[in-house]
């Protein structure tokens, strides 16, 4: 489904990625690891168009992603829940949502899905004509991702759904991540918190420092000892 | 003591181009000698804005008020008393007897703005960018507006004429080689690395313990303080002026001449401002009409402030950081090669 | 009862010139909110919209037809400004987008001079705008009531138009978070442009007002109405609509308290006395009345 080869990002001077290549197939949750600054949320705003490689290739079902529009690649249900939340705070938890589905067409079915996030979320029909503001940095983060559900996403991008938040509320997020996996929404999950990702995870990419170093199935990477040492704080389950 | 050589070949260039500043100035006709100080004095509003706002951060809209201030302060301190008599008769009686020399008068313009500066900047230093510049747009509407209303003092709206045309080639250009001089040392001493690191990030460089309030504060003091003596100095070289040429029209200018040299760099200044006196002065010949002989166009007065906001539109799209990239000129660039770095492995 | 009577219409005064500020502070705060950008430009849509205005009623036509000219003329005007000047630099230093303003400013009213010359030129407006209703002694101008009525209708339109259109809603979002708005598909460009839209055409409104009210028009007329919505959008809280709006009347009655409690003699010094008033609101409230108290978080 999604296709990167060989992809080059600069920010000015500084190289960022350094000819990473990843795919990502339909129905398929695959998780992209590594540490702070290791280039993860870079090759998801890069996927996105807000940033563009210098060389390599980004091709979706066909269409080459580094010659579309931001907008365009939103149309084409690529939709990315970026890093840090970034709800708009000043807009009530429905305006939030009703802007993840601003470019859509279709009143009645956004009615459905308004519904659908509700259910997966059932907090945020309480708090509905609350501003984002105010709400917790857990229900926030379930805000963010519901916000990009009402895009109706083909391909799910979620930028470090983990962050910030406590044990508890990280394990209900990624409970509704399991969920909206066994539903088939296609996801690549971007995690510093390796443990959890390849717990949900069908494949895995570790990035490190701008370049791909591995790559495999995720129970495969749970027993590397290299990942062990390195990501999952030494030998274990 | 071993000098190297990007040194030297920089400062011999700079004698170099000194030395023929010295020698146009003395054979080169009155107007020319007169382009040459308004030069100078440009290059002293520049290069002091650039203190403030270039290398801490702290945008100053009102400048040019501390500018009125030292010509009017200067101009009242000098103007002959025959003179204060007729033009300024409700002066206090205090006031009213005095006659300066040049130098005293303008010392006590500059360090007038500097208190005022100090007063002024301990409220607006904590104000940040945006905040700032309408601060200090404020200040200079409210200078304005004492200037225009405090007629015993200023003649409030009407012409302040009569001042003593003491301003001559060497006054400008010492002052102004001491201001460059102070400001390039200041930028490249302690302090200049604390403006820096707050210019570029407020809230790291507190972390680091700098005291950010009183950085600012003497970067925005010494600025008046210079910025004032251009005005006594233009004072004394234009003799005869009214609050209208301290507002926002100079204002616009200044920062044209900031922008085209590049913020943060001291000689982008000088350079920014030399293209810009001479450009402007180029326009406003030709804003009478050019005769070619064949063909004759028309007077287009006005022309050149559209033409001037026009640059300054291109080089901030184009050359956002300056014609010289915010960097220092460096002329020895011409003569050595740089050395190539090596390029890590990719 | 003249005290009475006089306090009326000093009442009506203040909300009238609100009113104007008002309108003039949205367009600022709309186009803040979204670029961070201070457009100082937006003075010389008013000028642009006047003089159009006033050379259709010299071609003949009726006001109303001028007044449409001018307001479409500003609206115009303001969306090539966008294009041409503030969209090349997005992202650029606020600094930068500051003075450019400064630029485009100087550009239009130097042009303005070139054209039209500096002298003001009188401005003809119908008797419905200029007449002054009497009631005993009591003298109210319609102009006021109507500049009152028409922010009014106007601020209830836009209030509509922000929390229940997309693409108010959007322009909300955008301005919140421009990245997230990008992320979420929304057109930037096209939210950017009809904040632009709406801003030009709101001070196209307060040119026609304006100069209906001082009865005439000149080059340099948007100078000091831009300088006094910026004030208005500061002492609210840069960015937030309802601040500027509530900025700008506190702004129009402080004008008109300070004209009345101020002695003679310092009356010239009134618009030093608000701008030192501005200065006193910042070294208590750095972000504006309804701006965030709180400070940045590291």
């Amino acid at each position: 489904m999604l296709t990167l080869k060989d992809v080059y990002v600069f920010y000015g001077h500084v190289q960022a990625l350094k000819g990473i290549s990843l795919e990502v197939q339909e129905g398929e949750l695959v998780a992209l690891l590594g540490a702070n600054g290791a280039g993860k949320s870079t090759t998801l705003m890069t996927i996105s168009g807000i940033l563009r490689p210098r060389s390599g290739s980004i091709i979706y079902k066909e269409h080459d992603l580094t010659k579309t529009s931001p907008e365009d690649i939103v149309q084409l249900g690529i939709i990315q829940c970026p890093e840090g939340r970034r709800v708009f705070g000043g807009l009530t938890v429905l305006e939030n949502l009703w802007m993840g589905a601003v470019t859509r067409k279709d009143k009645a079915v956004i009615q459905e899905d308004l519904e659908w996030v509700f259910s997966l979320f059932p907090i945020l029909r309480q708090r509905a004509r609350q501003t984002a503001g105010t709400l917790s940095g857990g229900e926030q983060q379930m805000l963010a991702i519901g916000r990009a559900l009402m895009a109706r996403p083909q391909l799910l991008m979620l930028d470090e759904p983990s962050l910030g938040l406590a044990p508890l509320i990280v394990e209900s997020i990624f409970n509704v991540i399991r969920e909206l996996h066994s539903q088939g929404v296609t996801i690549l999950l971007v995690e510093q918190n390796a443990r959890k990702a390849l717990q949900v995870a069908d494949r895995a990419y570790v990035l490190e420092t701008g370049q791909i170093k591995l790559s495999d199935n995720a129970d495969k990477l749970r027993t590397n000892p290299e990942v062990q040492r390195l990501y999952l704080g030494g030998p274990s389950s | 003591m071993r000098i190297p050589l990007k040194t030297l070949i920089n400062v011999g260039l700079l004698l170099l181009v000194i030395a023929l500043l010295l020698t146009i100035n003395f054979m080169a006709s009155s107007y020319i000698q007169r382009v040459i100080i308004s030069l100078g004095i440009n290059i002293i509003l520049v290069v002091s804005l650039n203190l403030s706002n270039g290398f801490t951060g702290v945008f100053s809209l009102g400048h040019v008020g501390f500018m009125a201030i030292g010509a009017y302060t200067a101009a009242i301190l000098t103007l002959p008393l025959s003179l204060k008599a007729v033009n300024l008769p409700d002066l206090p009686t205090w006031l009213a007897g005095v006659e300066m020399s040049f130098l005293p008068a303008t010392l006590i313009g500059g360090v007038l703005a500097a208190l005022i500066a100090l007063l002024i900047g301990l409220s607006l230093m904590r104000l940040s960018g945006n905040y700032v510049a309408v601060a200090t747009m404020g200040f200079l509407v409210i200078v304005y507006a004492v200037l225009v209303n405090w007629d015993s003092m200023t003649r409030g709206a009407r012409t302040f004429s009569g001042v003593p045309p003491y301003t001559t080639f060497w006054w400008v250009w010492g002052w102004a080689a001491l201001t460059v001089y102070v400001v390039w040392r200041l930028a490249r001493s302690s302090y200049g690395r604390k403006m820096m690191a707050i210019r570029d990030n407020e809230i790291a460089a507190q972390a680091l313990g700098i005291n950010v309030m009183r950085t600012r504060l003497l970067a925005f003091c010494v600025s008046a303080f210079f910025t004032a003596v251009a005005g006594a100095l233009w004072a004394h070289f234009i003799t005869a002026f009214s609050p209208k040429e301290f507002y926002f029209t100079q204002t616009f200018s200044i920062i044209t001449m900031l922008v085209v040299g590049g913020m943060g760099s001291v000689s982008g200044s000088v350079l920014g401002t030399a293209a810009i006196t001479v450009l402007s002065e180029l326009l406003r010949n030709a804003e009478r009409g050019i005769n070619l002989g064949f063909i004759q166009i028309p007077p287009v007065y006005g022309a050149s402030q559209i033409l001037m906001a026009i640059i300054f539109i291109l080089v901030i799209i184009y050359w956002p950081k300056g014609l010289l990239g915010g960097r220092e000129i460096d002329f020895s660039r011409l003569f050595i090669r740089p050395q190539r770095q090596k390029k890590s492995e990719e | 009862m003249t005290g009475f009577t006089n306090l009326i219409q000093q009442l009506i005064n203040a909300f009238s010139i609100g009113s104007l500020y008002a309108l003039m502070a949205i367009g600022l705060a709309m186009v803040f909110g979204i670029l961070r950008l201070i457009n100082f430009a937006h003075g010389d849509l008013i000028m642009v919209g006047s003089y159009t205005a006033l050379l259709v009623q010299v071609a003949g036509m009726p006001f109303w037809v001028a007044a449409l000219a001018g307001i479409t003329a500003s609206a115009l005007a303001g969306l090539i400004m966008e294009r041409v000047a503030y969209r090349p630099i997005r992202g650029a230093p606020e600094v930068a987008m500051l003075l450019t303003s400064f630029a485009v400013t100087i550009f239009l009213e130097n042009t303005a001079i070139l054209i039209f010359s500096p002298i003001s030129r009188a401005f003809p407006a119908p008797s419905i705008l200029t007449a002054a209703l009497k009631y005993g002694t009591l003298r109210i101008s319609s102009l006021d009531l109507i500049a009152i009525g028409v922010a009014i209708i106007l601020l209830v339109l836009l209030t509509l138009f922000v929390t229940r259109t997309k693409v108010g809603i959007s322009m909300r979002a955008a301005s919140e978070d421009l990245l997230a708005a990008r992320l979420m598909g929304i057109n930037v460009n096209k939210v950017i442009a009809s904040a632009f839209l709406i801003g030009s055409m709101l001070a196209g409104v307060v040119g026609m007002l304006w100069s209906a009210r001082v009865g005439k028009v000149d080059p340099l007329m948007g100078f000091y109405p831009v300088l006094k919505a910026f004030v208005a959008t500061v002492i609210g809280g840069m960015g937030n609509l309802p601040g500027a709006v509530l900025g700008a009347y506190v702004l129009g009655f402080l004008e008109i308290l300070l004209q009345g409690l101020l002695p003679a003699t310092l009356t010239p010094f009134r618009d030093a006395f608000v701008f030192l008033a501005l200065i006193i609101l910042l070294l208590f409230r750095p972000n504006g009345i309804l701006g965030p108290t709180a400070r940045e978080k590291i």
